[in-house]
C-alpha cells in the first residue's frame, strides 16, 4: 500500500520536474529570440519579400521574364561565367599560395608562429576597402609596381596591371589568402606528430612522410578553407567595382547596376535569389561532401 | 650558420637546408600580405599630387585636406558612431543567444543556430539591397538606427560563433556550483560565467565594431546624406579617381584597425 503511494508521488514528482526542465529550457531558448527575431526582420523577411518581387513583371502580374531573361541573354550568360571564373581562380591560387604559408606557419616554435601569424590577421583585420585602394595605388600605369619592373628592367612598356581581370585577381587573392590560410593551419596544427615519426621510423623520407601521411591529414582543412573562399568570392562586390574598371562585371556589380542604373528591383530581385541559391547549393552539396569524407575516414 | 642549415627541423628528420626553399615561398608570401598596406601609410605623407613612394618631400598635406573637410570628418563620425552602435546591439544579443543555445538543450536549438549564422552565409548584396526596399517603405533609409540594425546581424554570427567557441571549453559545473549555494542564473552568469569568458566577448565587440566600421555595400544603399559613412564616401571617390586624401584615411583605418588587432592579442595572450 505504502509502496504505491510512493510510486504515485515519485510519479507525480517526476512529471512537475519534467514540467519544470522544459519550462526551463523555453525560457533559455527565449534568450536566443531577441537575436533570432532580428535577423528574421531585418534580413529573412526581406530577403523573401525580394524572392517574391522576383515572380513579378513590370506590370505586376506573376511571371518568369526575369528568369527567362537570365537563360536566354548572352549578357547574363557572360557575367555568370565571370563570377565562376574569377571565383575559381582566385581559390586556386589562394591554395597555392595559401598551402606553403599554412604549413610554414604550422612548422614553427610557438613564439615565432604567432608572431608571422600577426602578417596573416593583420590584412584579416585591415578594411577591404582599404586593401583594394592600395592595390589601386600599388598596380596603376603609373604606379609602384611598374615603376620598379622598368627601372629593374623586367618590363620595357607599361603593363596594364588594374582595371581588367589581373588587378581584379590580385586584389581578390590578396583579400581571400587569410581565409584560406587561417582554417588550413588549424587543421595542420591538429595533424599529431606520432603519425610523422611513426612514418619516418618505419624508413619513409620527409618527402614520402609529408605526401602519404601530412598532406592527405590536411585536406579536410584545406578543403574548408577553398570552400570559404570560394563562395565568399561568388558574392564579391568591391573589389571587381574598383580594381576591374568596369570591365569585371560580377553578378554583385550587376545587382548594383540593375538597381541604381535601371530602377530594376525584379531583375535584381532575381539575380539576387539566383546568387544565393547557387551559394547556398555549393555549402550544402559540400558539407555533405565532408561529412561523407568523414565517414569514409572512419572506415580504414 | 652552417650548423643551423644541417640540422633537423622537425620528427622526419629534414633538415632547415633541404627546408630553404620553403622559408623563401613563405617570406615572400608574407611580405605581399603585408606590404600594400604599410606601403599606402608613408605615401599619405607626400606633398605631390600624386602618390609617390617614397615620397620626395613630405608634408601633411592630405591631412589637413582630410581634417578641413566637413563631408570626410561628418562622414568619420558617422561610421564611428555606426561601429559604437553596432557594438552595443550585437554583442549582447549575440552574449545571450549563446549562452541561451549553449545551455537549453532545446530541440529548437541548433535550428536558431543555423538562422543566426546565416547572415555570413547569404552574399552581402542581397542582404543590402533587401534591407534598402524595406528601408525605403518604412522611411528608414539614411537613417542611423537603420543603419545600425542592418549592421548588427553582420556582426551577429561573429560574436555568435567567437562566445559559443568559448562557451564550450567553459566548465558549465562552475555555474552550478554558484546556483546550489543560492545564486540566481543570473548572478551566476555575471558573477561566474562572464569573468572567464571575458576575452572572448571582448574580441566580439571589437569584430562588431570593425564589421560595421569597415562595412562597404550595406552601408552604400542604406547610409546617405548626413549620415553616409567614410567607407561610402571613400568607395565613391574611388570610382572617379585617385584622391590621395584617401590615402590618408587609409592610414588612419590601418592605424584603428591594426590597434584593435593588437589588442585583441593582448587579451589571447593574458588567457595563458
Amino acid at each position: 500500500m505504502a509502496g504505491t503511494a510512493s510510486g504515485a508521488g515519485a510519479r507525480a514528482n517526476e512529471a512537475l520536474l519534467n514540467r519544470q526542465d522544459w519550462q526551463e529550457r523555453w525560457a533559455l531558448l527565449g534568450l536566443a529570440s531577441p537575436a533570432v527575431l532580428t535577423v528574421l526582420i531585418v534580413m529573412v523577411i526581406p530577403v523573401g519579400w525580394l524572392f517574391y518581387l522576383s515572380f513579378l513583371s513590370d506590370d505586376g502580374n506573376f511571371s518568369l521574364e526575369h528568369y527567362d531573361r537570365m537563360l536566354e541573354s548572352k549578357a547574363y550568360a557572360r557575367i555568370f561565367w565571370t563570377t565562376f571564373k574569377v571565383s575559381f581562380l582566385t581559390t586556386g591560387i589562394c591554395i597555392l599560395l595559401g598551402y606553403p604559408l599554412a604549413y610554414f606557419l604550422s612548422q614553427l616554435p610557438k613564439r615565432a608562429a604567432a608572431l608571422c601569424m600577426l602578417t596573416v590577421l593583420l590584412p584579416f583585420w585591415t578594411s577591404l576597402l582599404v586593401r583594394t585602394y592600395a592595390w589601386l595605388v600599388l598596380l596603376q600605369s603609373k604606379g609602384l609596381i611598374n615603376e620598379w619592373g622598368i627601372s629593374l628592367g623586367l618590363w620595357e612598356e607599361q603593363l596594364a596591371l588594374v582595371h581588367n581581370l589581373t588587378g581584379t585577381l590580385i586584389g581578390m587573392v590578396h583579400i581571400m589568402l587569410p581565409f584560406l590560410v587561417l582554417p588550413l593551419y588549424g587543421s595542420m596544427k591538429a595533424i599529431s606528430e606520432d603519425y610523422l615519426k611513426a612514418s619516418s621510423n618505419l624508413g619513409a623520407g620527409p618527402v614520402q612522410t609529408f605526401w602519404n601521411i601530412f598532406f592527405p591529414l590536411s585536406l579536410p582543412g584545406l578543403f574548408a578553407g577553398a570552400l570559404i573562399v570560394f563562395v565568399l568570392c561568388l558574392g564579391f562586390f568591391v573589389t571587381p567595382a574598383v580594381l576591374g574598371g568596369g570591365k569585371v562585371i560580377m553578378v554583385s556589380n550587376q545587382i548594383t547596376n540593375n538597381i541604381e542604373l535601371f530602377f530594376n528591383w525584379g531583375a535584381a530581385s532575381a539575380l539576387g535569389v539566383v546568387l544565393l541559391a547557387i551559394t547556398l547549393g555549393i555549402l550544402f552539396a559540400a558539407t555533405r561532401l565532408l561529412n561523407l569524407n568523414r565517414i569514409l575516414g572512419a572506415g580504414h | 650558420m652552417t650548423n643551423w642549415l644541417k640540422r633537423p627541423a622537425s620528427e622526419t628528420q629534414i633538415t632547415h637546408g633541404q627546408r630553404l626553399w620553403l622559408y623563401f615561398v613563405a617570406t615572400v608570401i608574407m611580405i605581399l600580405l603585408v606590404a600594400p598596406t604599410i606601403i599606402v601609410m608613408p605615401m599619405s605623407f607626400s606633398a605631390s599630387q600624386y602618390l609617390e613612394f617614397p615620397p620626395r618631400e613630405w608634408s601633411l598635406r592630405w591631412y589637413e585636406h582630410y581634417l578641413s573637410s566637413p563631408a570626410w570628418i561628418d562622414a568619420t563620425w558617422t561610421s564611428l558612431k555606426a561601429g559604437f552602435l553596432t557594438m552595443c546591439v550585437a554583442t549582447p544579443l549575440g552574449v545571450a543567444a549563446a549562452y541561451g543555445l549553449h545551455v537549453s538543450r532545446h530541440p529548437l536549438g541548433q535550428f536558431f543556430y543555423i538562422v543566426l549564422i546565416t547572415p555570413i552565409m547569404v552574399p552581402v548584396i542581397l542582404i543590402a539591397i533587401a534591407a534598402f526596399y524595406v528601408f525605403v517603405q518604412i522611411r528608414l533609409v539614411n537613417s542611423l538606427f537603420g543603419l545600425v540594425i542592418a549592421h548588427s546581424i553582420l556582426a551577429l554570427p561573429l560574436v555568435l560563433i567567437v562566445v559559443s567557441a568559448a562557451l564550450k571549453s567553459y566548465d558549465m559545473n562552475q555555474e552550478m556550483a554558484a546556483r546550489s549555494l543560492g545564486a540566481s542564473r543570473f548572478t551566476a552568469f555575471i558573477g561566474i560565467t562572464l569573468p572567464q569568458i571575458r576575452f572572448s566577448v571582448l574580441t566580439a565587440a571589437l569584430l562588431s565594431f570593425l564589421t560595421s566600421f569597415d562595412e562597404v555595400i550595406v552601408a552604400m544603399f542604406v547610409s546617405g546624406g548626413d549620415n553616409s559613412t567614410l567607407t561610402r564616401n571613400m568607395f565613391n571617390a574611388l570610382r572617379d579617381q585617385i584622391d590621395p586624401t584617401i590615402a590618408s584615411i587609409s592610414t588612419i583605418m590601418i592605424v584603428i584597425s591594426s590597434t584593435l588587432l593588437i589588442l585583441s592579442q593582448l587579451f589571447g595572450k593574458s588567457r595563458d
